[in-house]
C-alpha cells in the first residue's frame, strides 16, 4: 500500500497497521522527533499522546479494531522567518468517513468514561483539523508551535537533544 | 496477532482496602486487563480501594476511562477509590482532561493508606 500523494513533501512518513501494538512506536517517534526540534519537555509528552489518542479513536472507532487496516502518519518541521519553531502531523486512514463536525470531545462536566481522546488531543495541539479524504478515509492534520522562551532565560523544562530528559 | 499488552496487575487486601497496583503501560491494550483488575476490587466488597500508579509509566484516555468507570461504580456502591502514586505524566492526563478533581488523588501508598 503506497502512502498518500498529499504526504510526498514530509520530511518523515510513517506506515503502521491498526494494531495497537504500534502506538507504542509511533509515539515514541514523535517523542523523539518533537525532542529534536526543541519543544519543552511537557509539550512533548502531550504532543506524542495527542498522536496516541489519535491513533487508538482511528483503530477503535475508524477500523472498529480490525488490526490490519492502514494508518499513515508523516510529520513537517513547521517554520517561521527561517527558523523551525513548530510541528505539523498528518495522520492519514481509510476507515469510514463521518462528518467532521460531529467529531466533539465530550463535555467535561459530564464525568463518564469516552469521549476523551479528541478533548485530549484538541486541548494540547494548537490547530486540529479532521477532514474526509476523497479517495476514502480520513485526514488529522495537527499544528503545535513552540512556546516562546522564558524571559528568565531559562531552560530546564527544554530538551537540548534529548540530554536531561526522561520519557 | 499478538495483542502486545504488557500490563502487570498486583491484587493485595490489607485489612478494609484492597490495593490494586498496575505496573506497565495503560493504553488502548492494556485497558480491558486493568479493568478486569478492577471489577475484582468492586467484587471484593471492600470499603476502600486503593490504585497504587507508582509503576505505570504512561496511561492514554482509555486507560483513564477504566478508572472514570471504576469511580462511577464506588458511588454507586457507596466505597472510596483512592488514586495515589501517579508521575507528573500521568497526573497531566488528569489535568487536562480536567478529572483531577473529581477523583481522591494522594502523592504516595503511605498517603493513601494514611487517609482517614
Amino acid at each position: 500500500m503506497t502512502s498518500p500523494d498529499d504526504m510526498k513533501g514530509a520530511h518523515v512518513r510513517m506506515e503502521l497497521l491498526s494494531s495497537p501494538i504500534y502506538t507504542s512506536g509511533a509515539r515514541d517517534f514523535v517523542q523523539a522527533v518533537t525532542r529534536r526540534l526543541g519543544f519543552a519537555e511537557l509539550d512533548c509528552n502531550q504532543i506524542a499522546l495527542a498522536v496516541d489518542e489519535a491513533l487508538c479513536n482511528i483503530m477503535r472507532h475508524g477500523y472498529e479494531n480490525k488490526p490490519d487496516q492502514p494508518i499513515w502518519l508523516a510529520v513537517w518541521p513547521v517554520e517561521a522567518a527561517g527558523e523551525a519553531n513548530g510541528i505539523q502531523i498528518v495522520i492519514e486512514d481509510l476507515a469510514r468517513q463521518i462528518e467532521p463536525a460531529m467529531i466533539k470531545g465530550r463535555e467535561l462536566h459530564d464525568v463518564k468514561p469516552g469521549g476523551l481522546g479528541v478533548h485530549v488531543i484538541k486541548e494540547v495541539m494548537d490547530k486540529v483539523t479532521y477532514e474526509k479524504r476523497p479517495e476514502g478515509g480520513m485526514r488529522l492534520t495537527m499544528i503545535k508551535h513552540q512556546r516562546p522562551a522564558p524571559a528568565d532565560g531559562s531552560v530546564q523544562d527544554r530538551c537540548e537533544g534529548g540530554k536531561g530528559c526522561h520519557a | 496477532m499478538p495483542d502486545g499488552q504488557t500490563l502487570q496487575v498486583g491484587f493485595e487486601t490489607q485489612g478494609q482496602n484492597v490495593i490494586v497496583s498496575p505496573q506497565g503501560e495503560i493504553g488502548y491494550s492494556e485497558a480491558t486487563v486493568f479493568r478486569t483488575w478492577l471489577r475484582k476490587a468492586h467484587d471484593s466488597k471492600s470499603p476502600r480501594i486503593i490504585v497504587d500508579l507508582a509503576k505505570v509509566d504512561y496511561m492514554n484516555t482509555p486507560g483513564v476511562a477504566t478508572l472514570v468507570e471504576s469511580l462511577q461504580i464506588s458511588k454507586r456502591n457507596k466505597t472510596r477509590l483512592i488514586l495515589c502514586g501517579m508521575n507528573e505524566k500521568v497526573f497531566a492526563i488528569f489535568k487536562i482532561a480536567r478529572l483531577d478533581t473529581v477523583f481522591e488523588i494522594c502523592p504516595t501508598l503511605t498517603d493513601a493508606n494514611a487517609k482517614p
